[in-house]
């Protein structure tokens, strides 16, 4: 075979479950607490510092990273379970996900050690909050069009241009960026751009916030005005982040977040319906769920895959565009199977205003962290086709 | 599941690599790759998989047999080999030996019945019973007033009315009236039809999957070969994210069928959760057949429309797989009763434990 893909069913071991159960009680707790409310994924502010700093303690921010750094030296798998939890559950993790899932990896890689010691136990402790630096004006899933200058100076480069769609960036402490330090060659039109770590809530650093069809703030422009950022703080080779970036987009694509980010109206569809359903409503509860398990089985595997050390970045394509597709189509799906939801269900209300926000979510779903057509493109080169 | 993992595979590969090519059985027009395929699949011990040794099969590991049914969707292969394992396997599990030869099990549809009267002969209809008319012997599983029983039935007992299916192989009505079994023992306890369309269910997903990794593999091929326009088709954005998309509908398949697999050769019975397992790989393999075979023919344009290419062999037998066991509507159906009757804040907790 051509194409030898592989989805082995891997199960989570039993440490996950306990692991499971500790972090359902906290989340409960929480809840309990007035933290957030999980029938509410619609919320206008979803930076929860407190809650982020108590996610910290439990020891569930960097828990694979190496105990010097703060981390807990567990598993792939179990930071896994974490994840879905807190998902499934709606909770306000913006503050810490991006550090957790992508900015605190690329340190681990990357950065000098004195760097090491000084922030990766802080995004353990879950005190900082971290921006990706990638799109710009006139480049978005063409990575490597990027024009934001890093120009060397005396100690280090200073910065000129404009990032955008940067999630967080208004809250950020920190941003991982890539930046032009030399024009692409003819040979190679990826060569020339370098990733930086920048300290954010500087001067020559201006956050414009953007908001979006869901009515929500999440995302900003970032203009950078003769912004200086230090040598330490160049991550890895000058001019080579294009080989830096592939292999950690495995990490990024495969996750339980690339499935279940409208998860919550299915559930209130089931709650809807009731226990006695019509043939319709049950017909159609039964595939989507088929769908979800199919796909939680392959995100599971391919975390499977990670933690033995592999790097399935056709696999992790293939779970992000499916994933992705599936959520974003789930509100329309649970929409036309709720309309004829008898009128006295006593969720409707609750049901028809996380459809509303489900909804407008949608569109972006299959356009954040990588294009449908973008990983489409990774998949076909896979099988040999470019 | 990767090829050659275990020697039962490896053994199931070489015959169909020798004796079943798609191509040369595509060739051959009187059929008469047949019985030298099943004689050597026989004589390998491969049709009675799932039969321990004391009841006259090979004793090979549920999960070596459903790694053979992949296997054996790989190659498309239309000989009752799937049948007769679930045949093995359903008569083993009330102890009955198998006999030699092709097997087939009924009921094959939920929706059918065989009744068991006070005089132990069985009698009732089942619908779409693969490869009955090949079948020497047919393992029945049939309701009484003391509950179920599994019988092994002389297959020139029941009258037949032959069928096709859509790939093209015998799907048959069987009818007993009043049949004297050769043998028949009480079910052991909470297996049931559900189990028997489950383990069906699943048999198909895995032939499913494999006849779907196999279209992907023919079809990235020919885009590699075929040119319009002045170049290769695979060079085309279009045919690319299609074949991306194929490759998705075949790694889901996969993903599905495999662990649906996992779950019931580690269970320890036929609980909620391999419920889910084995319904969802049915409803997933079934919509990526519907899927992924359209993609498949429509890289390959005109000339996968024809009976001389291989494409149908492997699409047409997807689809026809869809309807054995009960189809993914009717999966669908029942899952989705389950999940309301547990109830909403059940269903992640469900959905988490695989």
């Amino acid at each position: 075979m051509t194409a030898a893909l592989r989805f082995d069913p891997i199960r989570l071991p039993e440490e996950c479950e306990q692991l499971r159960k500790e972090v359902r009680a906290f989340l409960a707790d929480e809840i309990a607490a007035g933290t957030f409310d999980p029938h509410k994924p619609n919320r206008e502010d979803t930076d929860a510092p407190e809650f982020s700093r108590r996610v910290g303690a439990k020891g569930w921010l960097g828990m694979t990273w190496p105990k010097k750094y703060g981390g807990q030296e567990r598993s792939f798998l179990e930071r896994y379970v974490v994840t879905e939890e807190m998902r499934v559950a709606n909770a306000p993790t913006r503050r810490f996900f991006v550090a957790d899932r992508q900015s605190g990896p690329v340190l681990l890689k990357y950065a000098p050690e004195h760097i090491k010691m000084d922030i990766l136990p802080r995004i353990c402790r879950g005190e900082i909050c971290f921006a990706i630096g990638m799109s710009e004006p006139n480049s978005g899933s063409d990575l490597f069009a990027a024009k934001t200058r890093a120009t060397k100076t005396d100690g280090g480069y200073l910065i000129n241009g404009t990032k955008i769609w940067t999630s967080s960036a208004h809250i950020a402490d920190y941003m991982i960026a890539i930046f032009r330090t030399s024009q692409p060659t003819k040979e190679n039109r990826r060569h020339g751009l370098t990733q930086f770590l920048v300290k954010m809530k500087q001067p020559g650093i201006q956050v414009n916030p953007i908001r979006q069809i869901t009515g929500q703030y999440e995302f900003n422009e970032v203009v950078f005005t003769d912004f200086f950022v230090p040598d330490d703080h160049v991550l890895g080779e000058v001019d080579g982040a294009w080989k830096q970036a592939t292999s950690e987009l495995a990490y990024e694509r495969s996750g339980p977040e690339r499935f279940l980010e409208t998860y919550y109206v299915l559930t209130e569809l089931v709650r809807a319906v009731g226990s006695n359903p019509d043939t319709r409503s049950a017909e159609g509860i039964g595939r989507l769920v088929a769908q979800l398990h199919t796909m939680r089985r392959m995100s599971v595997s391919v975390a499977g895959m990670l933690q033995a050390g592999k790097e399935p970045v056709v696999e992790a394509s293939i779970v992000k565009d499916i994933g992705t597709v599936w959520e974003q189509q789930l509100p329309h799906r649970v929409r036309d199977l709720a309309a004829f939801v008898e009128e006295t269900a006593t969720n409707r209300e609750t049901l028809e205003r996380q459809l509303d926000f489900a909804i407008k979510t949608a569109p972006k779903l299959t356009i954040q962290g990588g294009t449908t057509e973008v990983l489409r493109g990774i998949i076909a080169r896979g099988l040999g086709l470019r | 599941m990767a090829e050659s993992d275990n020697i039962v595979v490896e053994t199931a590969e070489k015959i169909f690599a020798d004796l079943a090519d798609p191509q040369e059985i595509n060739n051959d027009k009187n059929d008469s790759w047949q019985a030298p395929l099943w004689q050597a699949l026989s004589e390998a011990g491969l049709p009675l998989s799932w039969v321990p040794d004391d009841l006259g099969g090979s004793g090979a590991s549920l999960a070596d047999g459903f790694a053979l049914l992949n296997a054996a969707g790989r190659f498309a292969v239309a000989v009752p080999l799937a049948e007769t394992m679930l045949a093995g396997w359903l008569l083993a599990q009330a102890k009955i030996a198998s006999p030699e030869g092709e097997m087939t099990v009924l009921p094959a549809s939920p929706k059918d019945r065989i009744t068991l009267d006070a005089d132990d002969a069985l009698s009732g209809r089942a619908r779409g019973v693969p490869f009955a008319k090949a079948a020497k012997h047919f393992a029945v599983l049939a309701h009484g007033k003391d509950g179920v029983s599994i019988a092994l039935v002389d297959a020139t007992r029941a009258r037949i009315e032959p069928g096709l299916n859509v790939g093209y192989d015998h799907s048959d009505t069987v009818t007993l009236d009043k049949v004297q079994p050769v043998a028949i023992k009480s079910a052991p306890k909470r297996f049931d039809k559900t189990t028997l369309m489950l383990m069906g269910g699943v048999a198909r997903s895995l032939q499913i999957a494999g006849a779907l990794e196999a279209m992907l593999d023919i079809s990235v091929r020919y885009s590699n070969e075929r040119v319009a326009f002045e170049k290769k088709i695979s060079k085309f954005q279009a045919v690319q994210h299609n074949l991306a998309r194929l490759a998705g509908e075949s790694a889901a398949a996969l993903a599905a069928a495999t662990s649906a697999a996992d779950a019931i050769a580690s269970a320890k019975s036929f609980d909620d959760e391999v419920y889910l397992e084995a319904a969802s790989a049915k409803i997933r393999c079934a919509e990526a057949a519907e899927k992924g075979g359209a993609i498949a023919h429509q890289v390959h344009g005109a000339i996968g429309f024809t009976m001389e290419h291989i494409l149908h062999r492997y699409s047409l037998r997807a689809l026809a797989w869809r309807d054995d066991f009960g189809s993914e509507s009717h999966w669908a159906v029942e899952l989705g009763k389950l999940v309301a009757n547990r109830g909403a804040d059940e269903l992640w907790p469900l959905v988490a434990s695989r």
